[in-house]
């Protein structure tokens, strides 16, 4: 296998090697994208159409006494204007419907600043906006709750008058922020840590931070006389979202079709609705189509971020390096209502290690922000900070390389995670080894104040439900549906696996996303899944085809089935060498065999294969400013099968950027009110092409056994380990262990101005 | 509500003539008036790049316009990058080295990279990363649109000797 990238080569660790898969044809949908032709959720037009604006709370924390619409309603161009009570809100307390539900427009309580409280609909998106202005809304102020360890303390102001604590599916007796408390244990944590002969305890902190995509939020919506509702959004899961509309509106899913329309970055944060229900609600009232697109500031303040977390590790190890004990107490952030990612983080915090004893308490904290949202591989960034930080000090301590350090623990096959899961074929040895040979690693890094950090992590992948159909042409060329948004070349990836099975080239084929109406019920594109289990299906109704083809054939060659082969692109009679077809010929000649030639399939595959993802960084620290500069990065990741690697690699690369912001950059700046003060992408400051070198790549595969071509997933794993690479490369270079993200020029000054070394 | 004014212009080659309203931006009248929906709101601020057209021969965020603004300008959208279904090297580019994911902020890295190519046919990777910095990818790293341009601009060069 060959790469551009650098100067790496890839690590190929499959025994199979394909005709289309592991190739790179240009994505299907590549000409739309280039010149703007591509339709994305905002570009939606229609007859009629109305613009929706919706109203925010100005507080992070207030009940909301009484809300005014009539001036609002009166003023010339506006059309209609919504409330929660124009919900069914049929559901009961601490159900995650309710709770969905107040989400989208606030019940009794505003519960953060940016808060959905009322939303117009009116003749332009001008018109909108002075109208949102002139709705009045009483509100009781209370005191905001603004980070996890505040939530948790006694006498904290109460955001859910309701809730209890789930102690590990018993529920607490007194009002609490604490949505759930869980426990992971392996062994006996205390006989680990008597075994050990260096321990190290820290605590860490990490900031609110935003997906980021650079599209909006939108939706537009038709409720039609008939009572059938058509929504048009950019969304990671149109079938999830007709599943979230039916329940929040109350009506059943049959009634509702949800049309995916491009979608420009999600990350996690377009999985969950906002507007879509508002939109609908309001055409409901106008009988006219209704469009709605946040604004910047709306997506910073009204949207999913990914939560603030507050992290203590305790880890033991031996004088002669083995890891015995591992203890974490992780406090995330929910954000206004129950949800957080933490027991994904738990789940990874110290999975890439074979650790006898383990003891893990997670706890999902309501506090006064927006509502969190999964953020690649979520949970798992503030984990992967926190303990691979700690492991590194480890590995000083025993005086190991911290590669060598990571590979005499590494989980293996077999090896039981302290969710109690055992590791099936695994690459993460393979990553180690990938890393420690790199060029990058074995290169000498000179020059004051720089300095180069290593970090693993790990991420669980998952499967699902998907579908696909196929229809053949008669030129032998495929069209190919999913219901899978393509969010970053999946229709490319998918469109590839079933040109493998069919021996045609990947061009041969035409995906097309479609609708609710249009295909088999598909779960989200996120997860990781879409290559993995939309390929899968891909696979399989690609097979279908080849069986209904055989039948073709057998009836135009007028002998059995059982006596026809598909080989290599051929269709052939066991028998009689005289009878064969190439899959073109036979789709141009099979025309009078019956109708035209269908596939289909409908899939929830189990074989998840796991992914592990290490990151190399060099930085270089201006002592005078804090600012940390990356110099050279280094992503590695076992993915399986590449299915088509330059967008394997795009994931890497962009996986690994994230981290990186992450790290050194980003951070909701909170104002004592409980706001956010950087709502603007100037002052929320994401990476830009100046701040960045090159980011090198080396694709490990080593085959998931639980898919045809082996794939693993690939979209997540990069995204954990950069931030604790740059930490322990910042220490690499000046000596100070960096103990809150993000590492910015404020924070390095300080640690370097309390000379906080532990060297 | 307040009165239109009348605004004409010369947009991809063809005169075009439009109705706005004074508190409109370039980009609002280009996808909503127009119907050009190629160039896209990221931010509405300036800040993100996903916007940005051509004005006169310099490249501008078209959300920081007024639409009244562009009377009598010359302007070049992501739509007229390309001569008929002949794509430009760039756009080509884009589709051989996988520089773009979700494709939001494609249109106006090509546009400016476009600009870019126009003054300096032969830019540095340095240079090329400056010239992109007010362009926010969320989904690639960067990596493969600085060699698509880098890629592009190599191409141009063999085709002009």
């Amino acid at each position: 296998m060959t790469t551009r990238q650098g100067t790496d080569s890839n690590v190929v660790l499959v025994n199979q090697e394909f005709d289309v898969v592991g190739t790179r044809p240009i994505r299907h949908d590549g000409a739309d994208k280039v010149t703007g032709r591509a339709r994305y959720g905002a570009d939606f037009q229609s007859a009629d159409l109305l613009y929706g604006k919706v109203l925010r709370s100005p507080h992070a924390h207030a009940r909301i006494k009484s809300i005014d619409t009539s001036k609002a309603e009166a003023l010339e161009g506006v059309r209609a204007v919504a409330t929660s009570s124009d919900f069914p809100n049929t559901y009961a307390e601490r159900t995650s419907r309710r709770y969905q539900s107040n989400n989208i427009l606030a019940g009794d309580k505003a519960l953060y600043v940016g808060h959905a409280i009322a939303a117009v609909a009116a003749v332009n998106d001008h018109v909108a906006e002075e109208a949102i202005a002139l709705i009045e809304v009483d509100y009781e102020v209370l005191p905001p709750v603004t980070s996890a360890p505040q939530g948790m303390a006694p006498n904290a102001p109460v955001l859910h008058e309701e809730m209890r604590t789930d102690e590990s599916g018993t529920q607490g007796t007194e009002p609490s922020n604490v949505a759930t408390h869980l426990q992971q244990v392996l062994g006996d944590i205390d006989e680990g840590f008597r075994d050990a002969d260096f321990i190290i305890e820290k605590d860490f902190d990490t900031a609110t931070v935003h997906q980021g995509y650079i599209e909006p939020q939108n939706a537009a919506a038709f409720w039609n006389s008939d009572g059938r509702v058509h929504v048009w959004t950019s969304t990671q899961g149109a079938f999830p979202v007709r599943n979230s509309l039916s329940q929040i509106l109350g009506i059943p899913v049959s009634k509702i079709r949800v049309t995916p329309m491009e979608i420009g970055g999600g990350f996690g944060g377009k999985i969950p609705i906002y507007l879509e229900p508002v939109a609908a609600v309001l055409s409901k009232k106008t009988g006219r189509p209704v469009k709605m697109q946040m604004s910047r500031k709306e997506v910073f303040e009204g949207t999913g971020p990914t939560p603030g977390s507050h992290i203590k590790i305790k880890m033991g190890a031996t004088r002669d390096g083995k890891i015995v004990a591992a203890q974490a107490h992780m406090a995330y952030e929910a954000g206004a209502f129950p949800g957080s990612p933490v027991a994904a983080g738990a789940t990874g915090i110290f999975a890439c290690y074979n650790i006898p004893n383990v003891l893990i308490d997670g706890y999902d904290v309501v506090v006064n922000k927006p509502k969190t949202a999964a953020y690649r591989a979520p949970g798992a960034t503030n984990a992967g900070f926190a303990a691979e930080t700690v492991v590194d000090m480890l590995a000083e301590n025993v005086g190991m390389d911290p590669l060598d350090f990571r590979m005499l623990n590494s989980s293996k096959e077999g090896t039981r995670r302290a969710d109690g899961t055992p590791f099936g074929v695994v690459g993460s040895t393979e990553v180690l080894d990938a890393m420690k040979s790199h060029p990058h690693y074995t290169s000498k890094l000179e020059g004051p104040y720089r300095g180069r950090g290593v970090a693993v992590g790990f991420w669980r992948n998952i499967g699902w439900k998907s579908a696909c159909s196929i229809s053949v042409n008669h030129d032998g060329t495929i069209n190919l549906l999913t219901g899978s948004t393509d969010i970053g070349g999946t229709r490319a990836s998918v469109a590839m696996q079933a040109a493998e099975v069919l021996c045609i080239p990947a061009e041969d084929v035409n995906p097309t996303v479609v609708d609710t109406d249009s295909i088999g019920y598909t779960e989200l594109t996120g997860g990781s899944r879409t290559t993995f289990a939309t390929g899968w299906a891909a696979h399989e109704a690609a097979k279908d085809v080849v069986n209904e083809m055989i039948q073709r054939a057998a009836m135009m060659w007028d002998i059995e089935p059982e006596n026809i082969e598909f080989v290599k692109g051929v269709f052939r009679s066991k028998s009689d060498p005289e009878l064969s077809m190439t899959f073109k010929q036979l789709a141009r000649n099979s025309r009078d065999t019956g109708g035209g030639i269908v596939g289909k399939s409908s899939v929830d595959p189990k074989g998840v294969g796991v992914s592990f993802a290490g990151a190399i960084a060099d930085v270089e620290v201006d002592p005078e400013t804090g600012k940390v500069t990356v110099l050279r990065f280094t992503c590695v990741q076992d993915v399986g099968k590449a299915v088509h690697p330059s967008y394997v690699e795009g994931q890497m690369q962009g996986g690994s950027v994230q981290g990186i912001g992450w790290g050194i950059n980003e951070e909701y700046f909170m104002n004592s009110e409980g706001g956010m003060d950087n709502f603007t992408l100037l002052d929320y400051r994401m990476p830009t092409s100046l701040d960045l070198p090159m980011i090198d790549t080396v694709i490990v595969e080593v085959a998931n056994p639980g898919h045809p071509y082996g794939v693993r997933g690939v979209g997540e794993a990069s995204i954990i380990s950069p931030p604790a690479a740059i930490a322990n490369a910042i220490y690499d270079a000046m000596g100070i262990r960096m103990e809150n993200l993000p590492m910015n020029p404020p924070a390095v000054l300080a640690a370097l101005g309390n000379g906080n070394s532990e060297a | 509500m307040p009165r239109k004014t009348y605004v004409q212009t010369t947009i991809n080659g063809e005169n075009v003539e439009f109705l706005c309203e004074p508190r409109q931006s370039l980009l609002e009248s280009l996808r909503d008036v127009i119907g050009l929906t190629g160039s896209k709101e990221g931010c509405n601020d300036g800040n993100c790049g996903a916007c940005t057209v051509n004005m006169d021969g310099r490249i501008v965020t078209s959300c920081l316009v007024l639409a009244v603004e562009a009377e009598g300008s010359n302007i070049e959208t992501i739509e007229g990058v390309a001569e008929g279904n002949d794509l430009h090297p760039i756009q080509q580019a884009f589709l051989e080295n996988a520089a773009l994911q979700c494709g939001i902020c494609t249109p106006g890295f090509i546009v400016a990279a476009k600009a870019l190519l126009e003054r300096e046919p032969d830019p540095s990777e340095d240079r090329i990363r400056f010239w992109l910095a007010n362009n926010l990818c969320r989904c690639t790293g960067y990596d493969k649109i600085v060699r698509a341009v880098m890629d592009a601009a190599q191409k141009m060069q063999e085709v002009k000797s």
